[in-house]
């Protein structure tokens, strides 16, 4: 697959818990190497949506095509294969407390390699490098700031050297300078390795500056308000809503 | 001050002097609204032009005034009136759209009966999967392709095991004491007080030491299983497993279950143990008995059976408290008060399932005379 080619297909897809439809028939195409910026008010189904394409909830109705492989009807074992190829930032980080950094971003490459220690030691370190982080592999999660843990969250996700990562509000909780920091991060990923990225988020500076390509998701139609570039539909917003949220409603 | 008010061609105004710090006057306020109450009144005119110091205590009373104007569409005219006072005014008149809310529908009485008998299954069959999915991370420690850290384990031992040694003793201590003490109420009626010896090593061994070791692991290590796993589903760890592919089960339970099913026999023994000595302290102290006289009675109590049935129990109780520990940490929500929600549950669910298998095993060894 090369760059710009259709990565992940999301087909009709509905998300609902019991009887309330949160979001309905979302169609929407992310291409190899997009920074695609899932957007919209709070409570608006945006991190329900991430989750529902991670797999972590199930859709009410849909297909969610993964470079061909329908995801919500996959078997557990494509499944584990398909998810081997993403890496998910939360928005906590979620890192296991328990854990050092580096346990924490050996775990994936113990239990999908057959590496030696000594090369699973060695891509920690490179892991942990990469996000600024050399030499914190001996702290805990508790021993380091927010803008620290996402980034070792970030080290986590790239641990497999995956096709997509997901990232859940990565600026939620941190300062203008870390906030910016994890943008460039994220632009580096995506440039250097041609990784593709999927972003929630409702932090316009992150949105203007990181995204390639993104849909607004609208709580009045419980769909998508509005697609494209987000500097193009700051510039021509399709409807007053998709003003709003771009403008902090001064539209 | 008083807010002090006059109406005159259907204008009514409302002069503000002075201080108003902490100002609490019912009565001035109730005849404000009733004299905006009145029909026929056009305008309401706030002149503030005399009003020194203010605080919220005034605020309330203009919000409720421009609030009772505004719904009897009275024009509010503001005369020198501070411009932060006016903005908090309008500030507090601006509502957010509220979320809709369905309307609770009242449904007929086999709808709502079907509606719990599928809730109930539903968790039936979510406690059912839970075993099953722990039943598979056992098969895979078995072969040895279980995800759960040794360290994990051991950290678990440590945390079920030794740390516990001083709480049990105690109260498996304290347990063997008040048996003894409650025993020789009526024995002594029978001048057999020595049965004494019998009485609490017979109890402790066959039940009372499991029980009391069950209730004490079920408050300490069950809640904090569940207080553990279900703060780290609030803070996604466990959505982070998920997505790594890693079982919960394997990772999370298995550690817990294996450490403390193997460790409740051993704090059984001790309890025990400690019970027999909570029994000889009342019978050597308070009694009269000689140790050596409450020592023998005591060996002559003990039997192997009771004291293997005693090891079952704490064996059966391990699981149930590990199983219910981690079940509700898995399964809490995802804020602050489902992890306290969690824990509760765990120690309650702990103790009416150790209770309901205590019953079992006990018609079980009956009936097979045991």
């Amino acid at each position: 697959m090369k760059q710009g080619d259709p990565q992940i297909i999301v087909k009709n897809l509905t998300i609902a818990y019991g009887d309330f439809v949160l979001l309905k028939d979302l169609d929407f195409t992310i291409n190899k190497g997009d920074i695609f910026i899932i957007m919209g008010a709070s409570g608006g189904g945006k991190s329900s949506l991430l989750r529902v394409l991670t797999g972590l909830v199930p859709a009410a109705k849909g297909q969610i095509l993964i470079d061909g492989t329908d995801f919500t009807k996959a078997s557990p074992a494509e499944r584990e294969a398909l998810m081997q190829r993403c890496g998910i930032l939360y928005q906590s980080g979620a890192l296991f407390s328990s854990m050092t950094l580096a346990e924490n971003i050996a775990l994936p490459l113990q239990q999908y390699t057959d590496y030696s220690q000594s090369l699973i030691d060695e891509l920690v370190e490179l892991k942990l490098a990469l996000v600024g982080l050399k030499g914190f592999g001996e702290f805990y999660p508790s021993e380091i700031s927010g803008g620290m843990k996402k980034r070792a969250g970030l080290a986590r996700a790239l641990a497999l050297d995956p096709d997509i990562v997901y990232f859940d509000e990565p600026s939620a909780g941190l300062d203008p300078i870390s906030s910016k920091l994890l943008d460039d991060l994220i632009l580096d990923i995506n440039h250097s390795l041609g990784t593709t990225i999927v972003v929630v988020t409702h932090e316009l500076a992150s949105i203007f500056d990181i995204g390639t390509n993104s849909i607004y998701l609208d709580t009045d139609i419980k769909g998508i308000g509005a697609r494209g570039n987000p500097q193009d539909l700051l510039k021509n917003p399709p409807n007053e809503n998709v003003a709003k949220f771009l403008t902090r409603g001064e539209k | 001050m008083k807010p002090d008010f006059s109406i005159a061609d259907n204008v009514l105004r409302l002069n503000l002097s002075g201080d108003y710090i902490d100002y609490d006057d019912e009565t001035a306020r109730r005849n404000l609204m009733t004299a905006l109450a009145q029909n026929g009144l056009q305008t309401l005119e706030i002149d503030a032009s005399s009003l020194r110091k203010w605080d919220s205590t005034l605020v309330v009373i203009l919000f409720e005034a421009v609030g009772l104007a505004q719904k009897r569409n009275i024009t509010v005219k503001w005369v020198q009136t501070p411009d932060n006072l006016q903005r908090l005014i309008a500030l507090a008149f601006q509502v957010d759209r509220k979320p809709t809310q369905d309307v609770p529908v009242s449904k007929p009485l086999l709808e709502t009966i079907g509606a719990r008998t599928l809730l109930i299954w539903a968790s039936i069959s979510k406690g059912w999967n839970f075993m099953r999915q722990t039943a598979n991370s056992i098969v895979r420690l078995c072969s040895d392709t279980a995800v759960m850290r040794r360290v994990d384990w051991l950290f678990a031992l440590e945390e079920c095991g030794y740390k516990a040694i001083g709480i049990v003793s105690l109260v498996s201590f304290m347990v063997g004491l008040i048996l003894a003490f409650v025993g020789a109420i009526q024995l002594r009626n029978f001048g057999a007080q020595i049965y004494v010896a019998s009485l609490v090593a017979i109890g402790m061994t066959r039940i009372m030491g499991a029980i009391m070791v069950g209730v004490v692991m079920a408050g300490r290590t069950g809640a904090s299983y569940a207080a553990t796993i279900g703060t780290m589903q609030v803070n996604e760890e466990i959505d982070a497993l998920k997505t790594m592919g890693i079982p919960v089960t394997d990772f999370l339970v298995l550690p817990r279950i294996s450490a403390l099913t193997l460790t409740m026999p051993l704090l059984t023994m001790l309890a025990d143990f400690m019970g027999i000595v909570g029994g000889a302290a009342v019978g050597v102290i308070m009694l009269g008995i000689s140790a050596e006289e409450y020592v023998t009675y005591t060996l002559d109590a003990l039997d192997m059976t009771n004291f293997l049935v005693g090891l079952f129990h704490g064996l059966i109780f391990g699981l149930i408290i590990s199983l219910c520990g981690c079940y509700f940490g898995v399964f809490c929500g995802r804020n602050a008060d489902s992890v306290g929600k969690a824990t509760t549950q765990a120690v309650v669910s702990s103790i009416v399932w150790m209770i309901v298998a205590t019953g079992i095993i006990t018609w079980f060894f009956e009936a097979v005379g045991i």
